[in-house]
Order: C-alpha cells, then structure tokens, then sequence
C-alpha cells in the first residue's frame, strides 16, 4: 500500500536543548489521525528512545514518519558513526552512553532492546564510518 | 449522533469582546472567536476553568447551584472541599467552619477531606498490584482526567480507578445520616462546597461510574460572604474535626502524594506544567515513577477559579491547619473500605476530539492539506483569525470553520494583488 503520509525531523547530535521535540510532534500527528491508544503507547516509546539516541550517539540524522492504512513506520537514518557489533548493542544493559547523557538519566542500555520490544517490525542496519538506519514498523490492525 | 454534554463553564455572551485571552490559554484549544465573540467547542472542553480565570470582561463563568437548591431536599449534608478551610484567615479550628456550615442551614457537615482519607486508603491498596502501568496516575482532578482522555487517551490505563474524595463523602454521609435519624437515604441531599467547575461538571457527568452520589455543588464563592460571618459567633468545637491532617492536606498540590505514596510519588499542579510531566509519561522516562498528582490549577484545589483567597494565602493557610496530628496517619475505619463502593464502575474511554476524521485515509488527506496551509501562513500565532494558533487555523480550514481570508495576513496579500491588479486595469482602459 502507497504511502499516504510521510513527515521527516531533522535531528541535531548533542542537541539537548530541543531532544524530544520531533516525538512530540509525532505523537500530536498520530492523534489527530486516530491512532488507536496502543499503538500510539508503543510507538510514543519507541520515537522517544530513538531520536534521543540520534542526539546521544549519531552524528546527526532525520527521523522519518511514514503512515499509510496498515501501519505507522518510523525510520531513523544518521550520518555515523555507525555501530561496531550490532549484536551487543541490542544487548539489555549495554550503553556507550557520555557521562553527560548518564548525568541527565540516559544510558541504562535499554534503547534499542526497548524499541524492539515496542515495534511490530524491527530492523537495525549499520556500517561503521556510514551510519546507522533504524526501521521500525507499528501494525494498525 | 452526538449527544450535548455538560459543561459548568459557561461564555456570557454580551459580556465577550472577541480578544484572544482565553483563546491562546486553553489547554485543549477549544475556544475560537468567530463573529467578534468566543464560542466554546463543546467535546474539547474539559472544564477546567483557564478561561474564567483570564478573561479580563467575566465573560466565563461557572454555573454552579444556588445556595437555594438546598432546600429541594428534607435532610441537607454539606460536604466541604478541605480547600474551604483556607479562605479564612487566622481560623482557630477546622470546626468554626463545620460548625458555620450548620448555621447556614445544613443538618450535617461531612468533610470531603475523610473521604480523601479513605479514597487515600484505596489508592495504597491498588499500589500493591504491580501490574498497573507505572506510574499510577491520581483521578482526583477532574480536569486533568478529562485532560488525558482528550489528549494523552495513551495514558488511560494509568489513572486509578478510585472515585474521587467528594463522591466517596457524600456515599458515607448518606449512609451514616440515614441511619443515625432512620430517615430514608432519598430525602438527603449531599452538596459540595466545590472550588472549581471540573468537580461540578464531574457530579452532572461523572467519569468512571454513572450517577454521582452527589446531589449538587455550591461555590465556594456563593457561600463565602454568609460562612465567613458566622466564624466568629461559631465556638470552637473539636470533636467535630475529623478528617485527619493528610486528607485536609488534600486541599493543596502535594498533599494527595503525601498521603498516598510519600516516598515515590511526584506531584505537580498548573495545566500546562501537567502536559509537560504527561507528555514524559507518554514516553516512558518516568516508569520508575510509582504515584503521579497532577491538577490543573497552580497550588491545587486551593487554586480553584470558584476560591475567594489567593491560593498561596489559602495554601499557607492550610498548612496551618494540619499541624494537628503528632504522627501523619490516615483516619479510615476498616468498615469503610468494605462498605462503599470506592472504585469506579465503569471504564474511562477516550475522547476523540481531537481528530481529524474517522477515516484514517480521510484524515491523512486532510493532514496533508493543512500541512500545505500551514506552510503558507506566516506562523504568528496571533489569533487574528479567531483560532489560537496557525496550525488550528489550518485545521479549521481544512475542516471547513474557517475560510483562509480570516486571516487578516493572507487578507493584505491578497488585498495588494487586488490593488496591483486595478492599478493595471485602469492603465490598460485608459483612453
């Protein structure tokens, strides 16, 4: 099914100041279209972790927001640095998180491990030096 | 279709000069000016009063019942907010103004604050199921329940399905009148003394169960003039006081948490600062958070638009007041948690305001559109149109209550093609 509904947020590495603001607007978006309160939850959670991770750990990148009938589909894409050994960074407790990201309560090793568990579809693809891109799909029905 | 809903706040009419006070402070953007004067869109109300408290003309208000309608009833109990207490200052005791209450014409006085005792009770014990979402959220706030339902219907699941101090009052009062002068439980009348319009529409409509075990509200403001003359002449009666410091610490932010969870627990008032700490929620950053009180008004109930003191006055006023009990303990009979019905009935649903359509597909069209609108508007929020925001006014377009040229910006570029375009048809004419 075509895609009906795409919105894309540029997210800046190290922004702070501004971190959360693309899930916010997500969320408002997914309202207004009648999201059911489920799948809303579970890609709240899911938008979050990601675009703080844009700004904790990637050089910078665009969360993108797709809709159609089916699903809702979050896609995030960073510039780098990319992630070494996938498998250990999908494990719980895993962090390479900045004193400074732990100071403000980020860093428990739960990003990624909580994102799958939120998406319907997950899929992670990096290359160091390239970056990483998130797919994370939310099935409507 | 759609059925009228309740609403305590009210718009005067004549009383409206069109402004845009209360337009830019409503929390669920369901105020516009069409016509040079406020209308109130009746589904994203949620009553909690922003608007009475801004308009510079009182052109809102709150209905509430007249001191009068008491007398509808045989037996007429007065249940209190623990807010009242802070509108008097220097008060000796709590039971100058029980005892006040009955001056004024009421047979008993039941303190809302012992139903916030018991209604405490009951909170703790839906804490221990750990299978409730994290954190629990209060559903003392009226205004803040309807909140959520219209804009976080996400986090639902959260609220605690206990009923609020006020409906749990007038259920043990009722009761417990009833049976102490063998009248018959319909000849009372239960009246809260309510500091804002969220509990009134809450008794006409309430959320969670279906009739309210109360039977009117009076503002605090109809009674404030009449109780506050009988304070002097009312003697200090101590046996009256029964409510314990923490349910009457009810009356301002904190004091629910305090009563409730004291160790993990945050609080937070003023409607805006609510959305913040809801949106937060909704992202799971505060799972380790196990009790949420949010109310709409800056310092709690004592807040409340229907109060006659400021609340920081009422709220000092108040802590005053609860510094009677040497250890904080809640005062609730075992008897009372088995008794009443303490928890709702019913689910609290989602409020579908909000929405752009019931259509998915209809509403990304319509999504799309207002993107594209939006873009073309300059982005001022000023309000000209009559809607908060542009992006409302974009909404309101593509939904057909607004046309573009209520924008007065779109208006005057329009007007300068217009006026170009003459300039040019007058030359080309020109003999």
């Amino acid at each position: 099914m075509a895609v009906l509904l795409e919105k894309n947020f540029p997210v800046e590495a190290g922004a702070f100041t501004t971190a959360g603001e693309a899930s916010t607007t997500i969320k408002r978006t997914l309202k207004q279209l009648g999201i059911g309160p489920e799948v809303l939850r579970r890609v709240s959670v899911a938008c979050y972790e990601v675009e703080l991770n844009l700004v904790i750990h990637s050089r910078g990148g665009t969360l993108t927001l797709l809709v159609d009938p089916e699903k809702v589909t979050l896609i995030s894409k960073d510039v780098g640095p990319g992630i070494p050994d996938i498998e250990k960074a999908m494990t719980e407790g895993f962090s390479t998180a900045s004193d400074e990201a732990r100071t403000l309560g980020f860093g428990a090793g739960m990003g990624l491990p909580n994102m799958k568990r939120n998406a319907s579809e997950f899929d992670i693809q990096s290359e160091v030096g390239v970056g990483t891109t998130i797919t994370m799909s939310f099935a409507l029905k | 279709m759609k059925e009228k809903r309740f609403h305590s706040v009210r718009l005067e009419g004549e009383k409206c000069r069109g402004c845009t006070n209360c337009l830019k402070r409503c929390p669920t953007e369901a105020i516009r000016v069409r016509g040079g004067r406020a209308h109130i869109i009746d589904e994203r109300c949620i009553d909690c009063g922003e608007c009475i408290r801004v308009c510079s003309y009182h052109a809102k208000v709150a209905v509430t019942d007249p001191l009068s309608s008491i007398s509808q009833f045989k037996y007429k109990i007065a249940l209190p907010a623990p807010s009242l207490y802070g509108q008097f200052s220097n008060l000796k005791s709590i039971s100058q103004v029980l005892g006040g209450l009955k001056r004024m014409g009421f047979d008993e006085v039941y303190e809302v604050a012992r139903g916030a005792d018991v209604v405490s009770k009951a909170i703790q014990e839906r804490l221990k199921d750990p299978k409730l979402p994290r954190p629990v959220i209060s559903s003392a706030c009226p205004a803040i329940v309807r909140l959520i339902q219209v804009r976080f219907p996400d986090l639902i699941d959260h609220i605690v399905d206990v009923r609020q101090p006020m409906e749990v009052a007038a259920m043990i009062a009722r009761t417990e009148f009833a049976r102490k002068h063998g009248v018959d439980p319909s000849e009372i009348g239960c009246f809260f003394i309510s500091p804002c319009p969220a509990k009134v529409t809450a008794i006409r409509n309430p959320i969670g169960h279906t009739k309210s075990a109360v039977n009117g509200a009076i503002s605090v403001l109809e009674i404030y003039g009449l109780l506050s003359s009988q304070l002097k002449n009312t003697p200090v009666d101590l046996t009256l006081e029964e409510a314990s410091d923490l349910g009457v610490g009810w009356a301002r932010s904190g004091g629910e948490s305090m009563a409730v969870s004291p160790d993990n627990s945050m609080s937070v008032d003023g409607i805006e600062n609510c959305i913040r700490v809801l949106e937060e929620i909704e992202d799971n950053r505060l799972k380790n958070l196990e009790f949420f009180e949010g109310a709409a008004c800056t310092g709690g109930c004592v807040g409340g638009p229907l109060n006659f003191e400021n609340n920081y006055v009422a709220r000092s006023e108040i802590r005053k007041l609860t510094t009677r009990d040497a250890e904080p303990n809640l005062n609730v009979d075992a008897g009372m948690m088995t008794k009443y019905d303490l928890y709702m009935s019913g689910r609290i649903l989602p409020n579908s305001a909000m929405k752009l359509d019931d259509d998915l597909m209809e509403a990304m069209r319509k999504m799309e559109k207002i993107e594209k609108l939006y873009n073309e508007l300059p982005g001022f929020d000023c309000g000209s149109c009559g809607s908060p925001t542009c992006r409302t006014f974009a909404e309101d377009v593509v939904q057909g209550v607004a046309t573009k040229m209520d924008c007065i910006h779109m208006m005057k570029d329009q007007l300068r093609v217009m006026a170009q375009q003459m300039v040019d048809l007058a030359k080309t004419t020109r003999e």
